[in-house]
């Protein structure tokens, strides 16, 4: 199953490196993995989006990252009512017989150009995951001559307390 | 004579908020840490905090390889419970103690470990003896810091002390680049520890606490298995309380022996690969299993398929990352041993009845017991482990190193005290014994401390003679020689059919002579008739002694669970 867990950390020198050695080490299955400063520039966070086969596995995943002294806080979002978005960067073959038909395409996406080139056009996304693919998919017969995406950032919706208030998985008591 | 104890009393503490260099700032931290002795070797890129150690007159000890200094490190964590600290510089001083780094991680020993550093400009560009020691040591440390200020310093050590000693003990490293040890701050040491990344649960649950107690009173087949976080905890006492009264059979795992009484009625001995076949079977049977500070490693479970199929799991451990990573457990209690036993103890439950259960596991090991063949003309390792046992009186301080001797160190020797036993049980590390003797003579310097080794793996680490000689450290050496890597033989001989391939020594050293150039008394025993007699004189003997005893080449340990089976299906179970 796909989860989406998001951590606080320690904006040290090293952290993302022992974060990513511990998924390597520990054998975790990480789809994507954001990073950037929060509202404390002494602060980072980190949005993880994991496939695990099981709840132990998934609690393995958070044991193991809260166990870092640079975590301060992790926690599953999954289930929560949040805002999820990546941004994707995607370049199409696109002659110029095509290119209102791709505009058109993006548009309900509220994809934008952000390029173009004599037999290519850049398009650039944001969204939750499903709306990028979604958008890529109908991309594809065009045939896509590069693709980036960012990886999903997140938080929880408009609620009054932080994202960490209630932790969901706490340390079992 | 002990380590002298005198010389560290010329250790003067600064006062605070003194302008002083990183290397000073770092003696006098550990001076306010109360260690008493260092292990290391100097280097380029720690020469000023040597000279610190110089000045000072810092109780420091010199290995004469860096392995032997961390491992030194460890035996005296583990004897003293305090954090062993070592010192060492960049590069390759830096990466010979990986492997003590990797020890304590893995069996949770706290460490302070200090590796010098390339000075800061020069990190980065492959310098002379640059290691990136942040990065090798990242995944086998607790925590590990780099100074990149000197003003930092003395935060970080305070950390590493307390993040090294508190919770789940383990390692941590300080990478001090040496224009840091040189540059000079203010050293403030009283400002309280502050990471809110690390809280560690010390007092269990309530909840789960009551859980457990209930579901003691309603098993019918409870088991204990005891491992190396009692002894952490210093919670013997408490252990001993709560088995006591609640008349609970208890198997301990290799690292957790001496944590309950191992002649006491209610102890089964030792679980897993070697364990006894009453304390597996107890496993297997059981209708609840209760961990408490172990962490169900391989050599102990088995094949998981086949783990205590019948037993509800109740896991109390200090660290909650370990419960439930290798068994489903239906009981989780974070918190540490301790305090979960005291509150176990004063929880007044309904005793359980258990009478059958205990008549099943006594007919086990009437029917069961630990055996060996004992024949006249080869001495017999087992038999010379209950000799070490009689003749120490089950009081000494026995450290192993890795392989068959170990196992039959840990069968036989019967460890009543929780300060007796120093192995390496988890990364199994070759050449650990011997100088994780030396740091437990520095831990109980009244002790006597013996160290049971493999003629293998003395080899990796014999050099640290030189530390016997200098000081005239009492550490009785015994090996258990069979000429051969005697372990990976005995797999050779089950499981290989036979080719020994590289196993067995076609020359050995003579050892005698080995040691008498250090001027260390050696003994070879080839007549199985005299060993007890130089047992006795060696023991008594108020030097460090070698005694080299020619053990059966051919013996095997069992017995044994092989690789991919269960608790159940133990062989060599009998004679
Ligand atoms: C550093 C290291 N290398 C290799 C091994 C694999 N190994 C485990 S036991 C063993 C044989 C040890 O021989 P010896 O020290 O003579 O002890 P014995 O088994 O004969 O009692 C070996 C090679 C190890 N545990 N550690
Ligand atoms: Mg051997």
């Amino acid at each position: 199953m796909k989860r989406t867990i998001i951590a606080t950390v320690n904006n040290n020198s090293g952290v993302m490196n022992r974060i990513t050695g511990l998924f390597a080490r520990r054998q975790f299955n990480i789809e994507s993995i954001t990073v950037g400063m929060t509202e404390n520039p002494e602060i980072s966070r980190m949005t993880f989006v994991v496939n695990v086969d099981n709840e132990r596995g998934l609690d393995q995943v958070i044991k193991q990252l809260n166990k870092q002294v640079d975590v301060l806080k992790v926690r599953d979002i999954t289930d929560d009512s949040i805002i999820a978005r990546e941004l994707a960067l995607i370049k199409v073959v696109a002659a110029p017989q095509h290119r209102g038909e791709i505009s058109a395409l993006a548009e309900p996406f509220r994809a934008t150009v952000v390029d173009v080139g004599r037999e290519s056009i850049t398009l650039q996304v944001t969204g939750d995951q499903q709306k990028v693919e979604a958008l890529i998919d109908l991309l594809k017969p065009y045939g896509i001559k590069e693709l980036a995406r960012t990886g999903i950032t997140a938080f929880k919706r408009g609620a009054v307390k932080s994202d960490f208030e209630t932790p969901k998985h706490s340390i079992l008591n | 004579m002990g380590p002298e104890t005198e010389e560290m009393q010329g250790r003067e503490l600064k006062d605070e908020n003194q302008e002083m260099t990183g290397a000073s700032m770092l003696i006098q931290a550990l001076a306010r840490e109360n260690v008493d002795v260092i292990f290391g070797y100097p280097g380029g890129a720690n020469l000023t905090t040597y000279d610190e150690i110089y000045r000072t007159g810092m109780h420091h000890v010199l290995a004469r390889h860096e392995q032997g200094a961390v491992h030194a490190a460890e035996g005296y964590a583990r004897v003293s419970g305090n954090p062993g600290v070592c010192v060492v510089t960049s590069g390759p001083g830096a990466t010979n103690v990986v492997t003590g780094i990797a020890d304590a991680m893995i069996d949770s020993l706290p460490l302070v470990v200090i590796t010098g550093q390339v000075a800061t400009n020069a990190i980065g560009t492959d310098a002379f003896q640059e290691a990136d020691v942040i990065g090798v040591t990242m995944p086998i440390t607790k925590h590990n810091f780099q100074a990149r200020e000197v003003e930092d310093l003395p935060r970080m050590i305070k950390e590493a002390f307390h993040i090294a000693s508190t919770g789940r003990p383990g390692p941590v490293l300080i990478d001090l680049p040496k224009d840091i040890a040189a540059a000079s701050g203010f050293f403030n040491y009283n400002q309280p520890v502050e990471l809110p990344g690390y809280q560690p649960t010390v007092i269990p649950n309530k909840l789960q606490i009551k859980k457990l107690a209930d579901a003691v009173s309603e098993a019918d087949r409870p088991v204990v298995l005891t491992g190396a976080g009692v002894l952490h905890a210093h919670g013997s006492d408490e252990l001993y309380d709560y088995i006591t009264k609640q008349q609970l059979p208890v198997a301990s795992t290799l690292l957790g022996l001496g944590a309950f009484p191992g002649t006491h009625e209610l102890s089964l001995g030792m679980v897993g690969m070697h364990g006894t076949y009453t304390a597996n079977m107890a496993l297997h049977e059981s209708d609840l299993l209760i961990s408490i500070g172990a962490r169900f490693d391989d050599r102990v479970t088995g094949a998981l398929k086949h783990f205590a199929p019948n037993a509800k799991v109740a896991h109390i451990d200090i660290d909650p990352a370990e419960i439930g990573k290798n068994i489903e457990t239906q009981i989780p209690v974070v918190g540490d041993a301790k305090e979960a036993l005291r509150m176990l103890n004063e929880y007044n439950g309904t005793p359980g009845e258990f009478s059958e259960w205990k008549q099943q596991l006594q007919a086990w090991q009437e029917e069961y017991p630990l055996w060996y063949h004992e024949e006249k003309d080869f001495l017999k390792p087992q038999h010379l482990m209950e000799m070490i046992y009689e003749e120490t009186k089950g009081e000494a301080v026995v450290t192993t190193d890795v392989g068959q001797h170990q196992m039959w160190a840990a069968q036989y020797y019967k460890f009543d005290r929780p300060d007796c036993w120093v192995t390496s049980g988890g990364l199994g590390t070759m050449g650990f014994g011997f100088p994780a003797a030396i740091g437990a003579q520095f831990a109980a310097p009244d002790r006597q401390v013996v160290a049971v080794l493999g003629d293998a793996g003395f080899q990796m680490t014999a050099q640290e003679m030189s530390i016997l000689q200098e000081l005239n450290l009492p550490v009785k050496i015994i090996l258990v020689n069979n000429a051969s890597l005697g372990m990976v033989r005995q797999w050779q001989e089950l499981f290989y059919e036979q080719r020994y391939s590289n196993s067995v020594f076609p020359i050995q050293p003579d050892f005698v002579k080995m040691a008498e150039a250090y001027n260390i008394k050696g003994w070879k025993i080839e007549n199985p008739g005299d060993m007890q007699e130089v047992l006795r004189e060696a023991l008594a003997h108020s030097g460090p002694v070698l005694m080299d005893c020619r053990v059966e080449k051919e013996e095997n340990v069992y017995p044994m669970i092989a690789p991919g089976k269960g608790h159940h299906e133990m062989e060599g179970i009998k004679p």
